[in-house]
C-alpha cells in the first residue's frame, strides 16, 4: 500500500534569491531515487508538501511547469518554522516532497480558449507554471490569446524577473509589469495597482478564462473589473490558502463548509466559491 | 456456528485463551475513568459499564502516534531521510465495544479511506481487527441511536453481537471475521429458538428504553449557506469555553496535527489528537486565521457533523448518539438541542 504521508527524498539543486528583501527564495529540487521522479507527475496548480526533517511540513504551490523535466521549482516565502529552517539550507542539502497534491486548473476546459492570467505579489508561483506549460511548442497551439497581468509592490519584488523580461519580448504572449510605486527612472512598464492595469488593459472576455491568484486586496477590488469586462464566475478561476497538515482531507482543518482545500481545490471558481461558506 | 450460547463465567475464559496468541482489548475501569485498554490479564475487562468514559477512537487512531523517524547526523548517509516506523498489525479483538462506537469506525472509514487515498495506520488497524460488540440493555439516559441510524444491538461496523441474556450470553456472528472467531474457539452451544426470541425481546426493550430522540429528517434539505448563517449559533456557542473535552471523548472526531520532534540527532514525525475547538487549528503563517472567533470554531464542529458529512457523503449525520459530549461538557451544550435548531423544529 503506498503511503500517502511519505515524502520523496530531494535534493536541494541551487537556491535562487527572487526579491530584494530577500524574502523569497525559489528551491530547484531534484529526487533522489529516481523510481520517484516517475511517481511524482503534476500538472499546473498543483502544490506540494516540503517536508524538513525535525522541523515539519509546509504546502507550497509547484512553480515548475510538468514540460520541465528532470527537477521540481517551489519559491518559498519566508514565514514560519519550516520556511525559515528552509531559508537557511543550501545546495546539496536534503528535504523531502510529497505529492502532488489537490486538484489543477482546469486544463481541459482552457484548451482552445483565450487565457489570461492576473497575479500579485508572492502569489504568482504556479501561474508561472502555467504560463511556462502553456508557451511550450507542444502546447502553445492548444491555446488562444495569453495575456498576463503581473504586479507587485517594487520592481525588485517581482519574481521570475528575467523570464518576465522574455516573455514581454514574445509575440505570442501578451505581457502587462506593473508595480505599485517606483522611483526608478529607467523603470519602462506599468505603474499602478493591479486592479486599475487589468481595467486599463481590459482584457477582453470573449471566449476567455481568467485566472487570479493575489493578496486578498487585490482580488477583491480584482473580481468587480473581471465582472464588468464580462468574465462570468464560471470562467474566474482562483487557487485558495489554508493552513495544512495531511494534504489529502483527511485532518480536518482546511475545510470551507464541505470542500477540503487541500484535496478538493485549492483551484475553485468563482460560481464555486459564491455556494461555499464565507470562512477563508 | 454463527449463533452461540455462552454460561457468562466462560467469557473471561475465551478472552483468556485469545490473548495467548493475540491482543485483546476491553473497557477497563481506572478510578473514575473508563476506556478500552491492552488486557494483561482476563479479568481486567469490565463488562458492567455503560459507554465508556472516552470512546474506543484509539484503537484506530491513537490520541498520540509515531509514524516516521530520521537521523540529522549529517555524518550519516541517509541523514534527513524519513523511514516509516514499522507497526504491530498482529490480530487483534476488542472485547464489549458498544454498537454506537463500532458505527463510528464505519463513519471514519469514510475519512480515512477513500477513493483517493488510504491512510496506512488506520486502514491495516481496520483491517485486522476484530469488534466483539456487546449490545446495551440499560441505555443512558443521554443515549440517542435510534434517532441517528443506529441502535443499542445495531449490527453496524460489528464482527460478533453479544446479547446479555442474564446467565448466559448469546453470540451472533455477524461477518466472516466473526464467524471464523466463534469457529476456532468452538465456543459454546448451537442457541436454541427460544433464546433467539428471549434476546429479540432484549433488543426490542432496550430501543423502547431510549427516551432521548433528536430530529434529522431536514437537515439534508436545509440550505447550507442558510444553516452557516443562522443567528442561533450565538446562542449556542455563548457559554462555550472551547475546552475541547466534545472532541476528545467523541467517537466521530478524528482531526489531527502532524508534527516533527528532535532530540539531540534523531527524531520522529508523529501524529497528535487535534481539535476545531482551538484557534491554533486553523492559524495560518500569515497571521490570518479563517475561524479565529469562538463562534466559528463551534459552528465548525456542529456542521461538520450534522450538514457538512452529510452533505458530502450522503450517509448520515457524523454522530452515533453516544451522549459522551453531552455528558462531560462543563457548561451543559447539549447536542440534541443543537439538532433541534439545526434541522428547523426547535421551540
Amino acid at each position: 500500500m503506498e503511503n500517502p504521508y511519505f515524502p520523496y527524498p530531494v535534493r536541494i539543486d541551487s537556491v535562487a534569491v527572487e526579491t530584494e528583501d530577500r524574502n523569497l527564495k525559489t528551491f530547484k529540487l531534484v529526487f533522489e531515487k529516481p523510481e520517484h521522479q516517475g511517481k511524482f507527475v503534476h500538472r499546473a496548480g498543483q502544490f506540494a508538501e516540503l517536508s524538513i526533517a525535525g522541523k515539519g511540513e509546509i504546502p507550497i504551490g509547484i512553480a515548475s511547469s510538468p514540460t520541465e523535466k528532470g527537477y521540481l521549482l517551489f519559491t518559498v516565502n519566508k514565514v514560519g518554522l519550516v520556511t525559515t529552517a528552509l531559508h537557511r539550507m543550501v545546495a546539496g542539502d536534503i528535504i523531502g516532497v510529497r505529492g502532488p497534491l489537490g486538484n489543477c486548473y482546469p486544463w481541459d476546459k482552457l484548451e482552445g480558449m483565450n487565457v489570461v492570467i492576473i497575479g500579485g505579489g508572492f502569489a504568482f508561483t504556479t501561474l508561472r507554471a502555467s504560463i511556462v506549460y502553456m508557451l511550450h511548442p507542444g502546447n502553445r497551439s492548444r491555446f488562444g490569446d495569453i495575456t498576463v497581468i503581473y504586479g507587485a509592490r517594487t520592481p525588485g519584488m517581482l519574481l521570475y524577473k528575467e523570464e518576465l523580461t522574455a516573455w514581454e519580448r514574445r509575440d505570442d504572449i501578451l505581457v502587462h509589469i506593473t508595480v505599485d510605486a517606483t522611483d526608478n527612472p529607467d523603470w519602462k512598464y506599468n505603474v499602478g495597482f493591479v486592479p486599475t492595469i487589468t481595467q486599463e488593459k481590459a482584457p477582453s472576455a470573449k471566449d476567455s478564462y481568467v485566472i487570479v491568484c493575489g493578496p486578498p486586496v487585490m482580488i477583491k477590488f480584482t473580481l468587480p473589473i473581471l465582472s464588468e469586462l464580462g468574465y462570468p464566475p464560471e470562467r474566474i478561476i482562483m487557487s485558495l490558502e489554508m493552513r495544512m497538515k495531511c494534504g489529502i482531507g483527511m485532518c480536518g482543518r482546511c475545510n470551507i463548509g464541505t470542500e477540503y482545500v487541500c484535496k478538493d481545490g485549492p483551484v475553485f471558481t468563482l460560481a464555486q466559491l459564491s455556494q461555499m461558506v464565507a470562512e477563508y | 456456528m454463527s449463533k452461540r450460547v455462552i454460561d457468562k463465567t466462560e467469557l473471561p475464559d475465551l478472552i483468556g485463551r485469545l490473548m495467548e496468541s493475540n491482543r485483546v482489548y476491553a473497557p477497563v475501569r481506572q478510578n473514575d475513568m473508563t476506556s478500552f485498554k491492552l488486557l494483561t490479564a482476563a479479568e481486567q475487562a469490565d463488562f458492567n459499564l455503560s459507554n465508556t468514559t472516552l470512546s474506543p477512537k484509539s484503537l484506530m487512531l491513537p490520541q498520540s502516534e509515531w509514524l516516521f523517524d530520521f537521523t540529522l547526523d549529517k555524518a550519516k548517509k541517509e541523514t534527513s531521510f524519513l523511514s516509516e516506523i514499522p507497526h504491530d498489525y498482529s490480530p487483534r479483538f476488542v472485547f464489549g465495544i458498544r454498537p454506537c462506537d463500532a458505527k463510528a469506525f464505519q463513519l471514519l472509514d469514510l475519512n480515512f479511506h477513500s477513493p483517493q487515498y488510504r491512510d496506512p495506520w488506520w486502514v491495516n488497524r481496520r483491517q485486522t481487527t476484530t469488534l466483539v460488540g456487546l449490545g446495551c440493555n440499560n441505555p443512558c439516559t443521554t443515549c440517542f441511536c435510534t434517532s441517528v441510524g443506529n441502535g443499542p444491538f445495531a449490527a453496524d461496523g460489528l464482527d460478533v453481537l453479544i446479547t446479555d441474556l442474564g446467565d448466559e450470553l448469546l453470540l451472533e456472528a455477524l461477518t466472516h471475521k466473526g464467524f471464523e472467531l466463534l469457529a476456532q474457539t468452538g465456543v459454546g452451544a448451537e442457541a436454541s429458538a427460544a433464546t433467539l426470541e428471549a434476546a429479540l425481546a432484549i433488543h426490542h426493550r432496550a430501543k423502547q428504553a431510549i427516551k432521548s430522540e433528536v430530529p434529522t429528517e431536514r437537515l439534508k434539505d436545509r440550505s447550507l449557506i442558510d444553516l452557516f448563517n443562522a443567528d442561533f449559533w450565538e446562542e449556542v456557542q455563548f457559554a462555550c469555553i472551547n475546552c475541547g473535552v466534545c472532541t476528545f471523548v467523541c467517537p466521530t472526531c478524528w482531526c489531527f496535527d502532524i508534527q516533527d520532534e528532535v532530540s539531540k540527532n534523531s527524531g520522529v514525525r508523529l501524529r497528535n489528537w487535534d481539535a476545531c475547538m482551538f484557534p491554533l487549528f486553523t492559524l495560518h503563517g500569515s497571521g490570518h486565521n479563517p475561524r479565529a472567533q469562538k463562534l466559528q470554531r463551534v459552528r465548525q464542529r456542529f456542521m461538520h457533523k450534522l450538514k457538512y458529512f452529510v452533505d458530502k457523503y450522503d450517509n448520515g449525520v457524523a454522530c452515533v448518539g453516544c451522549g459522551r459530549c453531552v455528558q462531560q461538557c462543563p457548561v451543559n451544550i447539549d447536542i440534541r438541542w443543537v439538532f433541534q435548531l439545526m434541522n428547523g423544529l426547535a421551540d
